[in-house]
């Protein structure tokens, strides 16, 4: 899944990632654009059986996660509440770095994906949606009399 | 004073130039230090926390489940690894640490030593 040897400066790599890399499904950018704060972070991979989309979204209640497929367009919404005391002059926040907030990312599904079969779990902080692909796009080997 | 400050020393011996940086929220009260670290894909058994000499290290592996033959599309997760380092400062004790692991938040409480704790000083008008 992860591609290794990648140059160090990650926030850097995933902007040029998000600038240059093809979107799933296609050569050109989606008009969707990456979704806001890129949280969660996506990896999505292809199998000859499924689409795997893995979203990186840690400390959320599964239940509230919202997974939709419309039109061949998967959306991930959701809320992440933020864990800093609010108005507390007992503290001090010295780093403010993690997501808060409402979040929604999408990704196109590919032409033959079977949204009457999607399976959803979310362990460890990473929600991992598997799309079936249509029997009649898998590839099939000819052969050759 | 003591707040957590982030140094980029010691790193581990092989691929430090391949980790991922977790964000974190860090509160300081007046019993302690509350780290909140976003790990998304590392299990308990893959997560390490440790402190030595005055340098509180936290580390962990992503690990998710095995798709055969899948080939990558979209990437922004990069590489399979979390590395960060905070200098914790004569202020608190590093051998009293809690940590929990829940959804891929890694939560740390680091009590302040006890001679750090704040104290009201009486001020006695004669």
């Amino acid at each position: 899944m992860f591609r290794t040897l990648f140059p160090s400066d990650w926030l850097a790599e995933l902007d040029r990632l998000q600038r240059e890399l093809p979107r799933f499904g296609g050569a050109a950018g989606s008009i969707r654009g990456s979704g806001r704060s890129g949280f969660p972070a996506l990896n999505v991979g292809s199998s000859p059986n499924a689409i795997e989309i893995y979203a990186f979204a840690p400390g959320l209640d599964p239940a509230s996660i919202d997974v939709s497929i419309e039109r061949g367009v998967l959306k991930i919404a959701g809320v992440r509440k933020s864990e800093l005391p609010q108005d507390d002059a007992k503290n001090t926040v010295h780093i403010n770095e993690r997501f808060a907030g409402a979040f929604h990312r999408s990704v196109n599904l590919p032409e033959g994906a079977d949204v009457e079969q999607v399976a959803a779990r979310y362990v460890d902080g990473v929600l991992h949606i598997s799309v079936k692909r249509r029997e009649v796009t898998k590839r099939r080997q000819v052969a050759i009399q | 004073m003591n707040t957590t400050q982030e140094t980029r020393s010691p790193k581990p011996s092989s691929l430090d130039e391949h980790n991922m940086q977790p964000p974190v929220d860090v509160v300081e009260d007046a019993d302690g230090i509350t780290l909140f670290a976003d790990m998304p894909g590392v299990p308990r058994e893959k997560l390490s926390v440790r402190v030595e000499a005055d340098t509180l290290i936290i580390e962990g592996e992503l690990s998710l489940p095995v798709v055969p033959e899948l080939q990558p599309g979209h990437v922004e997760v990069v590489v399979p690894r979390y590395y960060r380092a905070f200098t914790l400062g004569p202020g608190v004790d590093g051998d009293r640490i809690a940590a929990e692991l829940k959804n891929g938040v890694l939560t740390l409480r680091i009590p302040k030593a006890e001679r750090a704790r704040p104290r009201k000083i009486e001020v006695r008008v004669q």
